[in-house]
């Protein structure tokens, strides 16, 4: 083909060939219907290109074509081009995949005149495929494998969730649920991830569909394969982690910074005080007001503040070694563990702040967090730190103490046990164990203690909280 | 010097440092605007001693001028040489221009000196524009890792953001106002009304008007957001330009209606912002007005992989912005069946059709001149045609106002090109040599005719067309920077290397186009400019490379290798 090259690129025009001998007597001779499946060719898009890789389809299988739209986009050695269809017809079959590679001249589609053709197109196709696919797999046999079991097993869990979810997939947003409203990139998302937007409840403004709402619907499905095929945990496995056994990744600048911090708590004197609370009174709590978007998060939050209220010294912190530093505000961090690092947001002033603003905030922080939206005022401003592993059913653990804090505190799981009450009863009661991690140069065990008892009461009793 | 600038100014501040000092800020900004350079070269040695000698001598200066204007009439019948409607980047250049030429100018603004680009257009978008530029780029993971970089938790705050704009808005008007004043132009505060040949009236709306008279009257009133009928703008969850650039907030998602040059850019800016977008394009395709190979490009960059989805072929029919707890509602109509086709529910609205001339309450019908759709109607050298086809003497029109090219470069320049007129000099403006650009991620330049233009032409005058491409991967200084997606387009004529069309799409393509569109002013051929030499590693070899790609059957005109024989560096 390059011969025919006047110039380095060729208009894109003039870059799809097809086997014109073959499509000219189908023209002429109408009644002789079989050649009128055609191939579109890798084209030379510079006079030294051999190969070219398919950047992207611009039309999927079935897709109608007019003459001069765009088919495909394929880079060449020196710029991607688009290549534009110069007959109608359909595209009937896709031979060679997005990221494949084709030598120049090879077919990578076929293209059927008549949208009954394209079945036979399909056949076609199968049939002659053999050649140019191989190369495809070549590049990445590994991968390639992996993604062909992976698909059939995910595309049959997506249909089944969508009967599921269909009773509640109603839209606030419009005519009650007759039009589905989501957002552009939700809609991207949707057709990437292969979610049908029918299915998908929206969480958005007004009911709208939102990214996040497609990728929770997506992770749904995606555990739906996960749980119902226990039998291939090892494909599952890689693919979940992204982890490549045997290799030395360096950190990220976050991990680099967690690093640098635990390095640094070494120089800090710490020791540890651990208390029981009984959490009955605030789990019934939760339970009533859950329902306004109250988190256990800011509750645990809210109460640790007031109880820091009656403790200053627990808030305090030592910079200069010489010196007690009184914070003038109760700034609550909670550390979250997002993809590849720690962070801890921070409740500003969780002492004053009523518990429905501090929920609402949290969940803003939270969000901020896995955008990578933080600003540095909103996870390094805290006083005193949370650590919560409760959820995974960790009864107690450690906690270090982030360096320019005076406490930190570690708490576990709320579990019911049997329980001796001071009466002589045996009961059940749900308790939770909480381990304060404390810099001893201001913060000594007496203080600790009090605060701890302060805490203690505050969720055993937790009406002040929703004041 | 000293007793010059006590006469001329009635700050005590200002001294001739400080005067100075403005002539260098004012030519900042004119580089801003888009305005040539050229243009202020050649009056930045010259006017410093044209200035101070009429800063000094005011009261005779008219005749200085007069003399100057070498013209018949009797100067004593004028107040003004020249009298500018409208303080804008094109009347600006305009009156930069004649006080250069040494014109008693005046400068009449109802608004605010600066116009839309500086107040409400170019500049503070510019100002969004490189943010959202920052922000794009400390986002991709992918273009960070490449380079080896590691950011976290990129941010921004919107307050902080809008100020960006809004002070450099302010600086830049400030320059403007600066730079005309230590040149001895009257700035005439008022709306400015023509009321007959030569005589134009101004002030404030409501109160008493000044009568002054010129003889020569240049309209540079420009043009404000069209909103089509049936869409409610309510400033907040409608808005237009003018209000989108105060960045009042970011709407989670916004529809922008209209896919030209001022959606494309608000499209960069929202995106990078976090918000999600949706065009509403009345055409059958995105980006209408560029060159289709560009456009289908830049849609696969600037649209596809962004959070962006789009309708075409569809008008925003209503748009009725938020209210009562509701949404912003739009309307979707066919643009061929006119049926209704779709409701969407947004966020917010940004009205990007275009723009309508600003030309009501001019007094047009004092002289008997007629708007075409609120345009002023002009010939080639910018005067003004009344209702019966003829010329009505001593007054022009510039800018927007007279529709031929919406840019505030191209009104610089015409404005420039009326001057020389008035002044004695012949001068026709080739306006397929003004380049226009759009400021996107990465951005898009162009100057001169698309292809399907230069092949229309070519086929109605008879001549052969080719084109030469090339693209920004094969560019060292692109790969350097991990900014190796673009192409610049090249069309011209392989019979006599006529350049008639550059179309650039990449790394600072705004930047990149001068080379072509000085080229296309001065009438370079393309087998003369190959011989041009660039810097290496460079993007402008990117152009380099274009003009060496194309196949001019024409020789090298023989002038140009003669100055390779006198070395300078001997």
């Amino acid at each position: 083909m390059a011969h025919i090259l006047q110039t380095s690129f060729l208009p894109s025009t003039s870059t799809l060939r097809r086997s014109p001998i073959s499509a000219s007597k189908a023209r002429s001779h109408s009644l002789r219907v079989k050649a009128k499946i055609r191939e579109i060719f890798m084209p030379a898009l510079s006079s030294t290109m051999t190969e070219g890789k398919i950047v992207s389809w611009m039309k999927s299988e079935g897709d109608k074509l007019s003459k001069g739209e765009s088919v495909v986009v394929v880079e060449s050695d020196k710029a991607d081009m688009d290549v534009e269809s110069f007959h109608e017809g359909f595209l009937a079959a896709i031979m060679v995949e997005e990221g494949g590679v084709a030598p120049v001249g090879s077919a990578i589609a076929l293209l059927a005149e008549t949208e009954d053709e394209i079945a036979e197109a399909k056949a076609k196709s199968q049939s002659s495929s053999g050649i140019s696919s191989a190369q495809v797999v070549e590049q990445k046999p590994k991968q390639k494998e992996e993604s062909e079991q992976a698909v059939p097993a995910v595309a049959p869990t997506v249909s089944s969730t969508k009967t599921v979810a269909l009773g509640s997939a109603v839209h606030p947003a419009s005519e009650g649920g007759k039009r589905i409203v989501a957002s552009p990139y939700a809609k991207k998302l949707a057709k990437e991830l292969k979610v049908d937007l029918g299915t998908v409840v929206g969480t958005g403004p007004l009911g709208r569909i939102v990214a996040k709402d497609v990728e929770a619907a997506a992770a749904a499905a995606a555990s739906v394969v996960a749980a119902a095929l226990p039998a291939s945990p090892a494909i599952a496995a890689p693919v979940a982690y992204g982890i490549e056994l045997g290799t030395v990744v360096p950190f990220t600048t976050m991990q680099g910074a967690v690093s640098r911090n635990m390095v640094e708590s070494l120089s800090v004197p710490t020791f540890r005080v651990g208390y029981t609370i009984t959490t009955n009174a605030l789990d019934a709590l939760y339970k009533k007001i859950k329902s306004k978007g109250v988190t256990m998060t800011a509750l645990l939050a809210k109460a640790t503040a007031l109880a820091l209220v009656q403790h200053p010294v627990v808030n305090s912190c030592c910079r200069d070694g010489n010196s007690f530093t009184y914070n003038s505000s109760i700034n609550i961090a909670v550390a979250v563990a997002i993809d590849g690092g720690l962070i801890t947001p921070v409740l500003q002033d969780a002492d004053k702040v009523d518990i429905y603003t501090l929920s609402r905030k949290w969940k803003e922080l939270v969000d901020k967090a896995r955008a990578k939206q933080l600003q540095p005022h909103e996870y390094n401003t805290g006083t005193f730190t949370l650590s919560n592993l409760g959820m995974f059913g960790v009864d107690r653990f450690d906690a270090i103490l982030p360096p320019g804090t005076g406490a930190i505190m570690a708490v576990g799981a709320s579990q019911p046990a049997v329980v001796a009450s001071k009466d002589g009863r045996i009961g059940m009661k749900n308790q939770m164990q909480v381990n304060v991690t404390a810099d001893h140069r201001v913060i000594y065990g007496a203080d600790l203690a009090s605060f701890l008892q302060t805490l203690a009461k505050i969720i055993e009793d937790p009406k002040d909280l929703t004041l | 010097m000293h007793s010059t600038s006590a006469l001329s100014f009635s700050q005590a501040t200002s001294l001739p440092t400080t005067n100075y000092a403005f002539h260098s800020h004012s030519a900042v900004n004119l580089r801003f605007c888009g305005l040539r350079r050229q243009a202020f070269g050649f009056s930045f040695s010259t006017h410093s001693t044209s200035t101070r000698l009429r800063l000094s001598t005011r009261a005779h200066s008219y005749k200085i001028s007069a003399s100057d204007g070498n013209n018949g009439t009797p100067p004593k019948s004028f107040d003004y040489d020249l009298i500018i409607i409208g303080a804008g980047v094109g009347g600006h250049g305009a009156a930069l221009h004649a006080v250069n030429k040494g014109l008693k100018t005046a400068i009449i603004e109802g608004d605010v000196v600066g116009g839309t680009c500086v107040n409400r257009g170019c500049v503070p978008s510019k100002a969004l524009l490189a943010v959202s530029g920052r922000m794009r780029e400390l986002q991709s993971e992918h273009h960070m890792k490449a380079l080896g970089l590691q950011v976290s938790a990129a941010g921004y705050d919107r307050q902080a953001v809008a100020d960006h704009a809004n002070n450099l808005a302010s600086k830049i008007r400030n320059n403007l106002t600066n730079s005309m004043k230590a040149l001895g132009v009257d700035i005439l505060t008022g709306f400015g009304t023509i009321l007959g040949p030569q005589k134009v009236k101004y002030g404030k709306v409501g109160s008493t008007y000044t009568l002054v008279t010129a003889k020569d009257i240049i309209i540079a009133t420009g043009s404000v957001p069209f909103v089509p009928k049936g869409i409610e703008v309510d400033g907040k969850t409608v808005i237009t330009s003018d209000h989108a650039l105060k960045l009042e907030f970011v709407p989670d998602w916004v529809a922008i209606v209209g896919s030209g040059y001022i959606g494309l850019e608000f499209s960069d800016v929202y995106t990078a912002l976090g918000s999600e977008v949706t065009f509403i394009e009345a055409l059958d395709q995105l980006m209408p007005g560029f060159d289709p190979e560009i456009g289908k490009l830049a849609q696969r960059v600037l649209i596809n992989p962004r959070k962006i989805d789009y309708h075409t072929g569809v008008f925003a029919t209503k748009i009725t912005p938020a209210r009562d707890g509701k949404p912003v509602i739009i309307e979707l109509t066919d643009a061929k069946t006119k049926e209704q086709k779709d409701t969407l529910e947004v966020d917010a609205a940004l009205i990007a059709t275009g723009r309508a001339p600003f030309t009501n309450g001019l007094g047009l019908e004092n002289i008997n001149v007629l708007t075409q759709r609120g345009f002023v109607p002009v010939d080639e050298r910018m005067r003004v045609i009344d209702a019966n086809g003829n010329q009505v003497p001593h007054l022009y029109c510039i800018g927007d106002a007279n529709g031929k090219m919406m840019l505030a470069h191209a009104a610089s320049a015409q404005g420039i090109s009326v001057v020389e007129q008035v002044t004695g000099r012949d001068h026709v403006l080739n306006h397929l040599s003004i380049p226009a650009a759009c400021f996107t991620h990465p951005e898009i330049s162009m100057v001169g005719l698309t292809e399907p233009q230069a092949r229309e032409k070519a086929e109605k005058e008879g001549f052969e067309v080719s084109v030469a491409k090339t693209s920004f991967k094969a560019n060292t200084k692109a790969l350097a920077e991990n900014e190796g997606e673009g192409l610049a387009k090249l069309i011209y004529r392989p019979d006599n290397g006529e350049i008639l069309g550059v179309h650039i799409f990449g790394l600072h393509a705004a930047d990149l186009i001068h080379e072509a569109s000085n080229a296309i002013a001065l009438g370079t051929r393309i087998q003369d400019i190959k011989f041009a030499v660039h810097a290496h590693p460079t993007l402008s070899e990117v152009i380099d490379e274009l003009f060496k790609s194309a196949k001019v059957k024409a020789p090298a005109s023989t002038s140009t290798s003669s100055p390779v024989t006198e070395p300078v560096s001997a």
